[in-house]
């Protein structure tokens, strides 16, 4: 019976807690609607922004989003995620070296 | 604890997906998997990218339209939303909530899907953009292409979860297996993110 009181307690807890936390998933979702209505924008309206400016600009955004996506939605910030996150940065870094070779030393 | 034990909202442990070996391995193999696809989608952005506008009769400013890709995006978007509320409901031992929140991401998803293939079919009809047209096209097919099979995974991985486990309730046996179809799901968005600013937005820019 004791058991079942602490058990009725933590779950209470429990769901305080992943209430808070879908409360905030959803605020970073009204972020990320904001970044890509914004990269979007400022791509439409172009002629407005200096080309050099809008291309680094939105893949800020884009990586903003990505962040967002891997430690809200896909709960990276919650522990035991540190495995987890080193394959994925393993993956990134592979990733960049791949692009960066391929924008600059392959001859085509 | 066992797998197959029936469990109540009191009794449902936090972090339902790590509860067994299984689930645990599931977690820690997926994410190795989603490593490696990065790599993937890595090296066909590249490829895009050393290709974009090369032997070519149609660039990318004149092939693509914002307002499709848009509407493309806020349907991914949402869809992320969406299963982000799944794994909420599953945390709260909600099985039919839940499975009513899956449902939805699979519409939103098939909606997604359905807008890319009119996006194909309408530059193979209308500007004669194929897949063996050009460097540049083949690229370009090949990269978005492979997202959308992904999608098309997705939608029939989440579509038979909901299916197979629809008269068995929520359990520590099938909790670990939503758990990673839905990180799946977020990488799909992750994967878009890139897409839709790196071959729409800068191919309308530069």
């Amino acid at each position: 019976m004791e058991n079942n009181s602490v058990h009725r307690t933590s779950v209470e807890y429990r769901r305080k807690k992943s209430a808070k936390e879908m409360r905030n998933q959803f605020l970073t979702f009204i972020l990320m609607i904001f970044f890509t209505v914004i990269s979007f924008v400022s791509v439409a309206y172009n002629d407005l922004f200096p080309s050099n400016f809008v291309a680094p600009f939105i893949l800020l955004l884009a990586g903003i989003q990505v962040i967002f996506q891997l430690y809200y939605f896909m709960h990276a910030s919650h522990k035991g995620h540190e495995m987890p996150m080193f394959f994925m940065y393993s993956g990134v870094f592979a990733a960049f070296l791949t692009i960066l070779a391929f924008l600059t030393i392959v001859w085509w | 604890m066992m797998a197959e034990e029936k469990y109540t909202p009191q009794t449902w442990p936090a972090d339902p997906e790590k509860q067994t070996l299984e689930g645990r391995n599931k977690f820690i193999g997926f994410w190795l998997f989603l490593g490696g696809e990065t790599v993937l989608f890595a090296s066909l952005f590249a490829t895009y990218l050393a290709l974009k506008n090369k032997g070519t009769h149609v660039t990318t400013n004149e092939l693509f339209s914002l307002p499709l890709v848009f509407v493309m995006t806020m349907l991914l978007l949402t869809s992320s939303l969406t299963s982000v509320y799944a794994i909420y409901h599953m945390k709260n031992f909600h099985f039919k909530k839940m499975q009513f929140w899956f449902f939805i991401t699979v519409l939103l998803g098939a909606t997604f899907l359905a807008l890319e293939i009119y996006e194909f079919y309408h530059y193979v009809h209308e500007f004669d953009f194929g897949f063996t047209s050009s460097a540049f096209s083949g690229a370009y097919y090949t990269l978005v292409g492979t997202h959308g099979a992904h999608v098309l995974f997705g939608l029939g991985w989440i579509t038979a979860l909901i299916i197979r486990n629809a008269k068995r309730g929520l359990s520590l046996y099938n909790a670990p297996k939503y758990y990673v179809a839905s990180l799946y799901w977020h990488f799909i968005d992750v994967v878009w993110v890139f897409i839709f600013t790196v071959v729409y937005l800068l191919g309308k820019v530069g």
